[in-house]
């Protein structure tokens, strides 16, 4: 079987900072892959070479097969990758609608002058992706927030939203960054929930980053540990859980591998 | 404009993104049509028609800056110089190969368009200040070549005189005339951007402004986008600048100097950066301020001043209740005379309930 989404051998270095050095990664189709690493192990940095706002200084990636390494973020997402973000970018004062119909954009085709003339085309591109994102505002349960400008929202709901734009790309590979960072328990259960939802439900293959580490275990298929830039184990939460190398990681900071328990969904 | 929206409930997607989502609004959107369409011009004087003609122009220069400065974010200082690249491909046209009124029209719009679109070239590396002097640069280059190069000039003191514009047997002469004309392309440049910023295009504008990072996640090309912003807002420069030479007769680039692009600057941040009505607003206050100045001055100014300091004085005075006006804008209320008409409106929005 060969990966949906391929990292090969990828490196990168800011200045004299080795933030990834030599990492692989392979995303099954219809799988939940998660990223787990201290904070500076390079774990955003693997994101961001995904979806083309850095470009690794050696190695390859590739999605179905296709070299997408040197593409501009723009082009990544129109290719189905979406994405959220480890501190929100969303519109903060556009409305929520606003940010998801946003995020129809690559499959939106209104142009200039159809779009000042607005009846016919327009108008009626506009209904079509609307009732797309009113599905997903009902499957995140936001409905009420429909007008709210989203600067004005909690942080969870926030998250929340970010999550909809995403998926309001109807992307194939989806990427999410410490979706439940400071988020509280009730949150990141419904977090977790969404996530199993989509990948079950919609088939969207997820690359979860997440220091929850009770989420983590619960919801992925697979799990990548990643260490100072480099990855230093991979496989199932329970291998990942009994690695030696990965306990030894994690005493520099949390003493030990949390095991499951407690926030299962 | 004018409504209350106090138990309106709307079933359809249609209705719900409908540019005037309350029927009272329909009723407003009537009474003004009346007012502008047959009150106004009707009993008006020529010379206060003029004023009006005056305010439509600015009103479609400022719309065109406004998508490009309030909308995406982009600033730029040279958008009476798109202005006069439009003036001048009309009048040449007009005058070297006879084309009717609407051909030069269109072509002075998209060749303002192309090269407007040229001068945005930058702001793919550069923002605010720089992106400001970037398209400084842009309006001095256009300048300097139109005055010099006699072959888009010609030739005498820069200008070009144009005939008045005809419909079939019409020669559209006098202000009334002017004012009919003129407000067919500014309901159409106010529809045009309505509808541009409730589409996909204009979202991604607006998108750009406020997180340009989250826009390109989503997929958004940024610098098409900005290039089209650009090229958008130059055609609505190059339109008022064809506008503006049919308005006076000739073509003059004196008419289109840096000072005009200030001028448009002010418009948007006093009227309301981003907002259909701040510019609308931002036009009218900016074209009748100076009028307005003058015959204050002329009225009272004798009583303060000898009658020499307040000629000297009048144009001074534009210039500092300007700046004046900017900085307060700036710094008080950046959302500009647009935001104070939301909070007197908003107060009689939900009335008469009081919450
Ligand atoms: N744009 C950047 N410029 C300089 N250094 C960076 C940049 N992005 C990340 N780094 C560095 O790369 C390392 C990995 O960062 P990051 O990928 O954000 O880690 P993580 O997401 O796992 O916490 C850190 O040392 C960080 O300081
Ligand atoms: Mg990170």
């Amino acid at each position: 079987m060969s990966g949906l989404l391929e990292i090969r051998d990828a490196s990168k270095s800011f200045g004299g900072v080795q933030a990834v050095t030599r990492v692989s990664l392979e995303a099954q189709k219809g799988e939940i892959l998660s990223v787990i690493g201290p904070n500076g192990a390079g774990k955003t940095t693997v994101l961001n070479m995904i979806s083309g706002f850095y470009h690794p200084d050696s190695g390859r990636i590739s999605l179905e097969g296709r070299d997408v390494t040197e593409l501009a973020p723009s082009r990544i997402a129109e290719l189905g990758v979406a994405r959220t973000f480890q501190n929100i970018a969303l519109f903060r004062g556009m409305t929520v609608l606003d940010n998801l119909m946003l995020g129809r954009h690559v499959h939106m085709k209104t142009g200039v002058l159809s779009a000042c003339a607005y009846w016919g085309l327009a108008q009626k591109e506009e209904v079509v992706h609307r009732r797309r994102v009113e599905d997903i505002i009902d499957f995140l349960r936001i409905q009420d927030l429909r007008r709210r400008p989203t600067g004005s929202l909690p942080y969870g709901l926030q998250k929340r939203v970010e999550l909809g734009r995403a998926l309001a790309l109807d992307p194939k590979v989806l990427l999410l960054d410490e979706p439940m960072g400071g988020c509280n328990h009730e949150e990141k259960e419904d977090m977790a929930r969404f996530i199993l939802d989509v990948n079950e439900e919609w088939g969207v293959t997820v690359i979860l980053i997440e220091h929850d580490m009770g989420v983590v275990m619960d919801i992925s298929d697979r799990v990548a540990v990643l260490d100072m830039g480099q990855k230093i184990a991979e496989g199932t939460p329970d291998e990942v859980r009994a690695n030696p190398r990965v306990i030894k990681a994690y005493l520099g900071e949390t003493k030990a591998v949390p095991s499951t328990g407690g926030s299962r969904v | 404009m004018i409504h209350r929206e106090c138990g309106v409930l709307k079933t359809t997607y249609e209705a719900d993104m409908g540019l005037y989502p309350l029927p009272i609004a329909k009723w407003t959107v009537a009474a003004l049509g009346v007012l502008f369409v047959v009150v106004i011009p009707l009993s008006l004087h020529e010379y206060y028609l003029s004023v009006a003609n005056l305010v439509w122009i600015a009103v479609i220069g400022a719309l065109g800056l406004n998508i490009l400065v309030g909308y995406t974010g982009q600033v730029s200082i040279g958008h009476g110089a798109f202005m006069s690249v439009g003036a001048y491909t009309a009048a040449n046209l007009a005058n070297r190969l006879g084309s009717p009124w609407p051909v030069n029209l269109l072509a002075g719009g998209l060749m303002a368009a192309l090269i407007g679109a040229i001068v945005g070239i930058p702001s793919l590396r550069i923002k605010g200040l720089y992106l400001a002097i970037a398209t400084l640069a842009g309006q001095l280059i256009i300048e300097w070549t139109i005055n010099h190069v006699t072959f888009i000039s010609g030739g005498v003191q820069a200008s070009i005189e144009v005939a008045r514009p005809r419909l079939g047997p019409m020669v559209l002469s006098s202000q009334r005339d002017m004012y009919y004309f003129l407000l067919v392309f500014v309901v159409l440049g106010i529809a045009g951007t309505m509808n541009l910023m409730r589409t996909r295009v204009g979202r991604a504008f607006i998108a750009i402004r406020d997180h340009d990072i989250a826009a390109e996640i989503i997929g958004i090309n940024i610098f098409r986008y900005k290039l089209l912003a650009f090229a958008i807002s130059s055609f609505y420069a190059g339109v008022t600048g064809v506008l503006y030479t049919y308005f006076l007769g000739i073509a003059n680039y004196e008419q289109f100097q840096i000072g005009v692009s200030i001028d448009y600057l002010a418009m948007i941040i006093i009227g309301g950066l981003g907002s259909v009505l701040g510019s609308i607003f931002g036009a009218i206050f900016v074209t009748l301020l100076p009028i307005v100045i003058r015959y204050a001055m002329e009225a009272f100014g004798g009583i303060f001043f000898a009658p020499q300091t307040v000629l000297n004085l009048i144009p001074n005075l534009r210039l500092m209740l300007f700046g004046a006006l900017i900085i307060f804008f700036l710094i008080v209320e950046p959302e500009g005379l647009n935001r104070l008409w939301r909070n007197i409106r908003s107060y009689f929005r939900v009335w008469p309930f009081a919450y």
